[in-house]
């Protein structure tokens, strides 16, 4: 009833910023998209597995680093021996050409490496994008204009290449994992937070409540953590929701290239670089990272779409029956989701 | 200066100036890297009288805005080298030299550029066709099951990583199938019916990918022209259902399909790295990841540089094509 409620409040006022359902209806929200829940499942599953992947070996009896060299047919070019690539009681997924190194240790131990990068560089790009953009639409006219110009200069940095070129750059001792999300990180993702953030900021700043609290004296910075950011939540969740399926993708390209995560850290996009030679004598080989990495993604890209859906502020508008605005207020969230420039564009001009 | 040619010209003056910063920002990173600047530059081979040469070439001696400065000038005017004996000249583009293969920097990328293109222009024709026709389908099966079918698979598309889809096609078409040979890049002007053919897989593979955003955006901006009041009225007056989608909301969408499209285009020329890694195509991309590889940093900023470009001239193009498709903008 509470969403009905709302809808009716919101329905009047043509603010920008309409008001943004709580905790309790985004979870409600959310439950009612089936795929959305779905991925939830599966999202929660990758990590616990991620968080346990010491204990899932342990309980194999394997670790992802060890070379099985009597598991493997050196004479056929150490293709794996037995079916399925080796599969046993005591490797459960089989083992890796060439290596003999388990795949069930080394895919569980690929899906920390995946999360972990991925959700990283998510958070330093939700931290850099929101303050930048903040600073950006709070600033003085100067401060909007050279912050807008470093983001709108990093929006055009091509990602792989400049991830790329500067992997090639850093020395070695610099721990890899922390190195690729952090250049994945600083390269991309926070322009465009960075971006919607002032765009939000400036449409908030001029809303009544914003206003009292810089009229009664308060300072820049307690304005904006005590009523600015709370206000901003919304959009960079959803936004941060979307970047960590990029992330994923990207970290895994960087390592499929052979310039992420380097051996012997297991990564799946590095599982794939020679699976291409390996698919006939051991399929799994190719497919289980493949099928680890798709699934992730997916996984994650559904999810972020659900929670898109159930934070969009115009979705409540769409329980208003019979008058042809159920389509129309789809259509509205769904341009609002694909065409991030086209709308932050108009928001800017506004 | 007001109207649609002053918005032309700021909006190119702007990508001007974010170039302008781009470089500067792409050579102070890249020379001023910690450890021995000449060594790195010069390989592992080199040796300390071929090392110091490169340092005076470089201009390492000098403080950084003067060395910037000749680097500028390279690119803008050309330059000449010393190699001690003979003065060698590198012509107006002059991005260096690649000590490693003992190249030009601009010829290296002028020898790439062409399969790049080939690759990117290619797969441009199909991520347009396949994402706009899914789009246009999605929005006119609207509500019904063969739409949420195209929204999975599109959603499916948006998650898959372009080595992974590539990987799985060439591994079936060219490997179980055997209906296409192992790509294998062929010049255009050598035989274009072998390099269509070369090249189909890895078109497939890049359009597949990007053709689930071309369709998300169809979908989404025909769905919004198709909720305007305007095309209630055409459809009061018996406007026929195929009329509204193809002559109504499908122009609705242009403007924002060409803007995405060269957007698009910009990036894919850089990133087309996992494509042509994955498929052996000689591209910038492959020739990155081998520069990359060997740390040869004058190769690795000149082709920074030159995909920087033209994702900044393919940002320009998308937003002045918007404009030109949608004069709101401009007085914005």
């Amino acid at each position: 009833m509470s969403e009905a409620l709302a809808a009716v409040g919101t329905a009047g006022t043509d603010t920008t910023v309409p008001a943004v359902p709580g905790a309790r209806q985004f979870w409600r929200r959310l439950r009612q998209r089936r795929a959305a829940l779905v991925a939830a499942v599966v999202v929660a599953l990758l990590v616990l597995v991620a968080l346990a992947a010491p204990l899932l070996t342990a309980l194999e009896g394997q670790d992802p680093t060890t070379y099985h060299p009597t598991l493997i047919d050196s004479a056929r070019g150490g293709v794996p021996i037995g079916s399925f690539g080796g599969v046993s009681a005591d490797h459960w997924l089989g083992v890796e050409p060439q290596t003999g190194r388990d795949m069930f240790a080394r895919l569980v131990y690929g899906a920390r490496v995946s999360l972990g990068v991925s959700l990283g560089a998510t958070l330093v790009q939700v931290l850099v994008g929101v303050a930048m953009g903040v600073a950006a639409g709070l600033g003085n006219r100067w401060v909007d204009l050279v912050l807008s110009r470093i983001t709108d200069i990093f929006l055009s940095l091509p990602l792989m290449i400049m991830a790329l070129a500067l992997l090639a750059v850093v020395p070695d001792g610099f721990p890899r994992p922390v190195l690729v999300a952090l250049i994945l990180a600083l390269v991309a993702g926070w322009s465009t937070m960075a971006k919607m953030v002032r765009a939000q900021t400036l449409a908030l700043k001029n809303l009544d409540y914003v206003s009292a609290s810089r009229l009664s004296g308060w300072s820049t910075w307690r304005t904006a953590v005590r009523e600015l950011l709370p206000g901003l939540a919304a959009p960079v969740i959803t936004y941060a929701a979307l970047l960590v399926p990029s992330n994923i993708s990207a970290e895994a390209a960087l390592s499929f290239l052979g310039v992420g995560v380097k051996p012997p850290t297991p990564s799946w996009g590095q599982m794939l670089t020679s699976a291409d030679v390996w698919y006939q004598a051991a399929p799994q080989y190719l497919l289980l990272p493949a099928l680890a990495l798709f699934v992730t993604v997916f996984a994650m890209t559904v999810l972020g779409d659900g929670v898109r859906v159930a934070l969009d502020p115009r979705a409540a508008s769409r329980l208003r029956v019979g008058t042809g605005r159920k389509r129309e207020a789809r259509a509205r969230t769904a341009v609002a989701a694909s065409a991030p420039q086209t709308v932050s564009k108009k928001e800017e001009g506004a | 200066m007001n109207g649609f040619p002053g918005f032309v010209l700021r909006r190119l003056a702007g990508a001007l100036v974010t170039l302008f910063v781009l470089s500067v920002i792409i050579y102070v990173v890249f020379y001023v890297t910690p450890g021995n600047v000449a060594q790195i530059t010069c390989g592992p081979r080199c040796s300390p009288a071929q090392v110091h040469q490169v340092a005076q070439q470089l201009h390492l001696d000098d403080p950084l805005y003067v060395r910037y400065w000749h680097f500028l000038q390279g690119v803008l005017v050309g330059q000449d080298y010393s190699t001690g004996t003979s003065v060698e000249h590198c012509a107006a583009p002059c991005l260096g030299q690649s000590y490693q293969t003992g190249r030009e920097v601009t010829d290296i990328i002028w020898a790439k550029l062409p399969v790049s293109f080939s690759l990117v222009l290619g797969a441009m024709v199909i991520w347009l066709l396949l994402g706009v026709g899914t789009g246009v389908l999605s929005a006119w099966r609207r509500g019904r099951l063969s739409e949420r079918v195209l929204t999975a698979v599109t959603l499916a598309g948006v998650a898959t990583p372009v080595f992974v889809i590539g990987l799985v096609l060439m591994i079936v078409v060219c490997g179980e199938l055997q209906l296409l040979p192992f790509p294998q890049y062929v010049n255009f002007t050598d035989d274009p019916e072998q390099w269509a053919w070369n090249l189909l897989l890895p078109w497939l593979s890049l359009a597949l990918i990007e053709a689930a955003g071309f369709a998300r955006l169809t979908r989404a901006s025909m769905l919004e022209t198709l909720a305007e009041d305007h095309i209630r009225t055409f459809r009061a007056y018996g406007v026929s259902e195929r009329a509204v989608i193809t002559r109504h909301a499908l122009r609705g969408a242009t403007a924002s399909v060409i803007a995405l499209n060269a957007v698009t285009v910009g990036s894919a020329v850089g990133g087309a790295v996992l494509t042509e890694t994955l498929f052996g195509l000689p591209g910038i991309g492959q020739e990155l990841v081998r520069a990359v590889k060997v740390v040869d940093l004058p190769v690795v900023v000149g082709m920074v540089l030159v995909t920087g470009f033209f994702v900044i001239l393919a940002n320009a193009v998308a937003d002045v094509l918007y404009a030109a498709a949608d004069r709101r903008v401009v007085l914005a």
